[in-house]
């Protein structure tokens, strides 16, 4: 589906369905150098079990138009308006690392608004190495290739996006290049590491939010380790949320690498809850 | 599997897409030998159908003992993904039948395999897909066969039998400026001796039955996906950027920005035509790739020394092997292929074709058979079996003469083979006394 957004095209993959505004919404927003496809193996089963799916593809990424988010209140803005923009009342919102943090700044200014919060991949702060700041930078490729390693966990994952025979370090690295090109106006790849690297106000969000709180984490990832998703997780239970933590066996991608048991983590989440809502 | 750098060519090979079988135990990939998965539920039945969720439901169209075997090819070719056919031919029909249909144009080597040079020459062609072949070196004829409607450019990294080297980097600027995918038949060079996408190649097929397997036991095809060729920055592949009837409307492009292509061969291509391979030959090709490495050493340290000794016999009139200076490829070989250009190659002898059936049947350990890429070394008169159907202008395109014999070098005692070659090239020109 294409909306105008802010004045600038916008695309969100919808898992073949069309918006049904009597349905409940969930977004999933992706992360640094990615885009709507990383949730392929998620997103079309709930568009396809009584959801409206929004897998949006950020602004300045891909199939999106207009300038790339510089930080995450900026993407958060976004994140709204694209509510805004199809009258969507009520909204489940769900973020992969980079994405996890816009969603939980925008569930923060959502109030009610906001039913769900899956957090995939998060941290707090999410501080991004000078080293890979700079390669991100100045020698993309060799970034990329790091961030690749650091994020996996496996030689041999299971079934996933492309199908069975899918080679998911190959294609993170394709998707990759891909996110990058797409944008010849900016290096979206550093902006988007600047933005996680300079979000401070994780702790305060959460603090804000009304909504169940969720943390699908890998026990294996090295861009996000559990470890320091603890602070978030901690100001959750602080503030009364009901916070429900899943630890899978992967790495940081845990849509590809475990995509059965990310689906059954948000659908636990989302569809169960939902149905005693 | 965390780390630090990523794994090595070895390590991928004896790894990659491949686990301890969680189930057993099972250290090495089990194979699945059945036709269907059974479902959790009703709604799971219906969410794999839709593609909703990851998992395998029947065997033509994937299977977990074949997935490994495409993980593993992707992973060695660098590919975001693999599919694993019944033969090399049902790979690189399954390629073109994906991307194409009736009033399409293909720009083709014409230094091709001549299975391929008939299926796109003749077969296609009953089809409504017209090829126009070109010679592999010949930039400027690539650039001026393509058409508004040419929709793949396709070649091997090194032809069949002559070893004209593609020019990847090249043909593939080509390819890229008309919006056009570039194919390579990956057979003869194995990811060990190149990866055509580091080169610029978009689509990777193979012959699984050659070096990959190795063992001349089975028959079987693989085709890679690099992930990178924009289908809808192109604009001239609505097969994978619009919506298909055939999947309830789905835009593969939409469901996988770097693999629609890996999405409708499989979800097209193996469930309409199904030329699915078996989960036990594709076992058999694991068994083969695990030890590529080591065979591809081998075949390239004996192959060398075999073109030497070819090369420096009275008997020999020409020996074509790139790494010898003498063969048009030489330079490009150097630059893309710097392992070697293949165990395969041709030579010919000086005397008559009569002399040349003579020396086929003198010799003791090459085997006088119609296939490449085996463990053992193998010798066939391509004239009169592999391109047999191809007319003399064809021939003369492919840089086969009448007198041409091909060998693939294997993994013998190498003095052995030369041995064999000395008392066979021997008889040979004693017949013409």
């Amino acid at each position: 589906m294409r909306l105008p957004v802010n004045g600038h095209d916008t695309y969100c993959y919808t898992g073949g369905r069309s918006f049904d505004p009597t349905l409940p919404t969930a977004v999933l927003i992706h992360g640094v150098l990615n885009d709507h496809s990383v949730w392929a193996m998620q997103s079309r089963w709930l568009a396809n079990h009584g959801w409206n799916v929004l897998a949006v593809d950020l602004p300045g990424h891909c199939r999106s138009a207009g300038a790339a988010p510089k930080s995450v209140e900026e993407a958060a803005d976004f994140i709204i308006a694209l509510f805004d923009a199809l009258g969507v009342e009520h909204a489940a919102l769900v973020g992969h690392s980079w994405g996890s943090l816009i969603a939980l700044e925008a569930a923060s200014r959502m109030k009610a608004r906001a039913t769900h919060l899956a957090l995939v991949g998060t941290a707090w702060p999410m501080k991004v190495s000078p080293a890979l700041l700079d390669a991100a930078l100045n020698a993309p490729e060799t970034a990329l290739r790091m961030v690749n390693v650091y994020s996996r966990s496996t030689l041999c994952a299971p079934p996933s996006a492309l199908g069975p025979g899918t080679w998911v370090f190959g294609a993170q690295m394709a998707l990759g290049r891909r996110v990058l090109a797409s944008n010849p106006e900016v290096n979206v790849f550093h902006r988007g590491f600047m933005a996680c690297d300079q979000y401070a106000g994780g702790e305060a969000a959460m603090a804000r939010i009304e909504c169940p709180v969720l943390f699908v984490l890998g026990a294996q990832d090295q861009m996000t380790t559990p470890k320091a998703a603890q602070t978030l997780v901690a100001a959750a239970r602080q503030a009364g949320k009901a916070v429900t933590v899943r630890m899978l066996p992967v790495g940081h991608n845990e849509m590809t690498e475990a995509p059965e048991e990310t689906l059954a983590a948000l659908r636990d989440f989302l569809v169960d809850r939902h149905d005693r809502n | 599997m965390p780390g630090y750098a990523d794994p090595g060519f070895d390590t991928l090979a004896l790894h990659a897409g491949a686990t301890p079988d969680p189930a057993t135990g099972a250290r090495a990939v089990p194979i699945h030998l059945t036709t269907s998965f059974v479902f959790d539920s009703s709604d799971h039945a219906a969410s794999l159908f839709n593609m909703e969720r990851s998992g395998h439901v029947y065997s033509r169209i994937s299977n977990p003992t074949t997935a490994v075997l495409e993980q593993r090819m992707a992973a060695l070719e660098g590919g975001v993904g693999a599919l694993a056919t019944a033969s090399g031919q049902a790979a690189l029909h399954l390629a073109i039948a994906t991307l194409m249909g009736a009033g399409s144009h293909i720009v083709a080597s014409s230094a091709l395999y001549g299975g391929s040079q008939n299926l796109l020459h003749y077969t296609l062609r009953r089809f409504g897909i017209e090829t126009s072949f070109v010679p592999a070196g010949d930039v400027d004829a690539w650039r001026a066969a393509i058409r508004p409607n040419t929709r793949l450019l396709f070649g091997e990294t090194v032809g069949n039998p002559g070893l004209d080297v593609l020019d990847i980097p090249t043909v593939s600027a080509i390819a890229h400026e008309a919006g056009v995918p570039l194919l390579v038949d990956s057979t003869f060079t194995t990811p060990w001796l190149m990866k055509p996408f580091e080169h610029g190649a978009d689509i990777v097929c193979h012959s699984a039955t050659k070096f990959l397997s190795g063992h001349g036991t089975v028959i079987g095809g693989v085709l890679v996906d690099g992930g990178s060729f924009d289908w809808e920055g192109s604009g001239r592949y609505p097969e994978l950027t619009e919506p298909y009837d055939g999947f309830h409307g789905m835009v593969f492009a939409e469901e996988s920005t770097v693999g629609p292509f890996l999405l409708r061969a499989r979800r097209e291509g193996l469930r309409d035509f199904g030329a699915c391979i078996s989960p036990h030959t594709a076992w058999l090709i694991l068994q083969g790739i695990e030890t590529l490495p080591l065979r591809m050493q081998q075949h390239m340290r004996n192959t060398e020394r075999v073109v030497e000794f070819l090369a420096s016999h009275p008997f020999v009139a020409r020996v074509g092997h790139p790494m010898l200076p003498s063969h048009p490829s030489h330079q490009l070989a150097q630059r893309l292929l710097p392992r070697g250009a293949g165990s395969v190659f041709s030579f010919d002898l000086k005397g008559s074709r009569e002399q040349g059936k003579k020396f086929i049947e003198a010799l003791k350990i090459f085997s006088h058979l119609a296939n490449v890429g085996d463990c053992r070394s193998l010798v066939i008169h391509p004239a009169s079996t592999t391109h047999f159907r191809l007319s003399d202008e064809a021939l003369n395109a492919a840089g086969i003469t009448q007198g041409t014999i091909r060998l693939s070098i294997g993994l013998e005692d190498v003095d052995d083979l030369i041995d064999d070659l000395k008392r066979a090239l021997k008889a040979a020109e004693k017949a013409g006394a």
